[in-house]
């Protein structure tokens, strides 16, 4: 509660606050006095200092301190309304009032400031191990199809007369997968900071579902991948207004993501419909889908499954998300009760049927 | 045949390397230039069949070198650039570009690009007939047919597929075929394009989510490839 208060007042309305509580709390006690005792007032009003001191800034709590010291001599030590002190125990009495009220302060100030310098540490921290997981994962990402263009090239130029030439189509067949899976790396790259950057602006325009999906599907399908995909969409789905670019991105990734992780002869499906204007596109398969411990982080920047074998930065899925929220929609991802992991995709759209 | 001859102007040394290993071997000539500069003068001294344009030259902005070569040569013009998006994609084809070709491009696909560009330039108006595997159309006679059989068109789908046919193996940008089917007015109306390219793939593809003949170039236009030579 107490960063709270002070996140939500200014400087200037804590001193108002406090003071205003300190002469609140003062009335009511002036109201009272006959029937507790001036002693006891000394303990109200030190339990206001302290109060105030956990929720706010030391000056206002300083001032605060003093302010009741005053108070509490003229209006409730006897004799009442001087400043004087009739009684050395009254003297005393005042003095570590006084006391009480300045430690109070300066202790909460210094606890707090200890407390704001462990967070800022943690954060620290985090920040660190988020650059060493982003280093960690693109130096394997990006350094293993270099260095198998390398070796695999060093190999070709050696002119070792034992290599055959099936040898030889085996590297270059080694050099092209590894110079795609390059490519692909550095487009997340690029898409990654193009939303970090929040340069992200969709551009919408009317797209047909059906022709996205199968030229998606076409695309996936040049790289000789052992999984099957089928396309479940109504062949007179609407038109939807939308940016075809992000869409077919998200639908990419997704698919691409299934292919990356399922095993060979899995089944992956690409559905839609749309409700009223509300776009929902289901991507599903049938492989081992996602620990239910981990379903909440494969979003995030750099996430990768902990038994994860290879194969992605951990960003595709976060270029899914953060390009689904650039369209103003959500997305989802559970388990099927056979196995196998759904996301499902819903964006708000315009559609339109259009007869010819 | 003579060798047709192609300009490179690249100012990457690999890129201009791999380009002319596959262009040659592909029996092409080549020369090629590293500067805008360079381009223009190998380009007006002796005129190629054909140029390949970087984007992010050293000395000047592709796009303008595109403009300025525009105003004297009538050859095909293909870009091949990092560059990837839409927009410049749109504005180079705007500003006279045969193709685009984003890098890192595939060569068996920048060969056929080449092999399109160059035979719709050498291309006689008076030939006016698409001759392919299972689909022909003529456009004297105005009459398509797939598999022997005739093909019935409304009016507005066979003026789409006859600019098509014109432009064999082109991109037409969204705004280029709204404005030369639809008229000015209907250049925001992408719906209307979209509606019809289905109906025409469904009366001269085989399957039309599988489309050989009417391809889309995703974000940018369309593009008709007859499959013919």
């Amino acid at each position: 509660m107490s960063n709270f208060l002070a996140k939500k007042l200014s400087a200037q309305q804590q001193y108002v606050v406090s003071l205003l509580f300190i002469l609140l709390v003062s009335g009511v006690c002036f109201g009272i006095a006959p029937l507790l005792g001036y002693r006891v007032i000394a303990f109200i009003l030190l339990l206001c200092v302290s109060l105030i001191a956990v929720s706010f800034d030391i000056l206002p709590v300083l001032i605060s301190a003093v302010l009741s010291a005053f108070i509490w001599n003229y209006f409730f030590i006897p004799p009442r309304f001087t400043f004087r002190l009739g009684a050395t125990e009254d003297v005393i009495l005042f003095i570590m009032y006084f006391v009480i009220a300045l430690i109070n302060a300066a202790l909460t100030y210094k606890i707090r400031q200890i407390e704001k310098a462990s967070r800022k540490k943690e954060e620290k921290v985090n920040t660190l191990k988020l650059y060493d997981t982003l280093l960690h994962s693109l130096s394997h990402e990006l350094r293993t199809p270099i260095a198998t263009i390398i070796a695999a090239t060093d190999n070709l130029q050696s002119k070792n007369e034992k290599l055959s030439q099936e040898n030889k189509d085996q590297l270059v067949t080694e050099i092209a997968k590894a110079s795609f899976r390059l490519n692909q790396q550095v487009e997340n790259l690029l898409n990654m900071s193009r939303l970090e950057s929040g340069f992200i602006k969709p551009k919408k325009d009317w797209c047909d579902i059906n022709e996205l999906a199968y030229s998606i599907v076409k695309k996936i399908e040049e790289n000789k991948i052992t999984q099957r995909i089928t396309i479940n969409i109504n062949p007179n789905m609407p038109l939807v207004k939308t940016d075809k670019l992000m869409l077919e991105q998200i639908i990419y990734n997704l698919v691409n993501n299934a292919v990356l992780h399922t095993k060979s002869n899995s089944h992956i499906d690409i559905s839609a419909v749309n409700h009223a204007d509300i776009l929902q596109l289901i991507i599903e398969d049938d492989g081992d889908g996602f620990p239910e411990s981990e379903i909440e982080n494969v979003f995030d920047k750099f996430y990768r499954l902990q038994y994860s074998k290879s194969g992605g930065t951990g960003l595709g899925l976060s270029i899914v998300k953060g390009f689904t929220e650039a369209l103003k929609g959500n997305v989802i991802l559970g388990n099927l009760s056979t196995g196998g992991a759904r996301f499902t995709i819903e964006i708000p759209c315009e559609t339109t049927y259009l007869k010819v | 045949m003579n060798k047709a001859e192609i300009l490179i102007i690249d100012d990457e040394e690999q890129i201009r390397k791999l380009l002319e290993i596959t262009l040659k071997t592909n029996n092409y000539n080549v020369t090629h230039a590293s500067t805008a500069k360079e381009g223009t003068v190998v380009a007006s001294n002796h005129p190629p069949d054909l140029v390949i344009l970087d984007l992010g030259l050293p000395d000047k902005d592709g796009l303008i070198v595109l403009q300025e070569l525009r105003q004297w040569y009538t050859n095909p013009v293909i870009i091949l650039s990092v560059q990837s998006s839409e927009d410049v994609i749109i504005r180079a084809l705007d500003s006279g570009a045969n193709d685009y070709l984003t890098k890192p491009w595939r060569s068996g696909e920048l060969l056929a690009r080449i092999r399109s560009a160059l035979r719709s330039s050498t291309q006689e108006e008076s030939e006016p007939i698409i001759n392919s595997e299972d689909l022909q159309i003529d456009l004297q006679s105005r009459m398509v047919k797939r598999k022997g059989e005739l093909v019935k068109l409304t009016t507005t789908e066979y003026s789409l597929l006859a600019l098509f046919a014109k432009n064999d193996g082109k991109v037409l940008t969204h705004q280029y075929l709204l404005r030369a089917i639809w008229g000015p007015g209907f250049i925001n109306q992408s719906q209307y394009l979209r509606v019809f390219i289905a109906q025409i793939r469904k009366k001269i593809e085989d399957d039309p989510n599988r489309p050989e003949y009417l391809l889309t170039e995703s974000g940018v236009g369309y593009r008709f490839i007859s499959k013919q030579g």
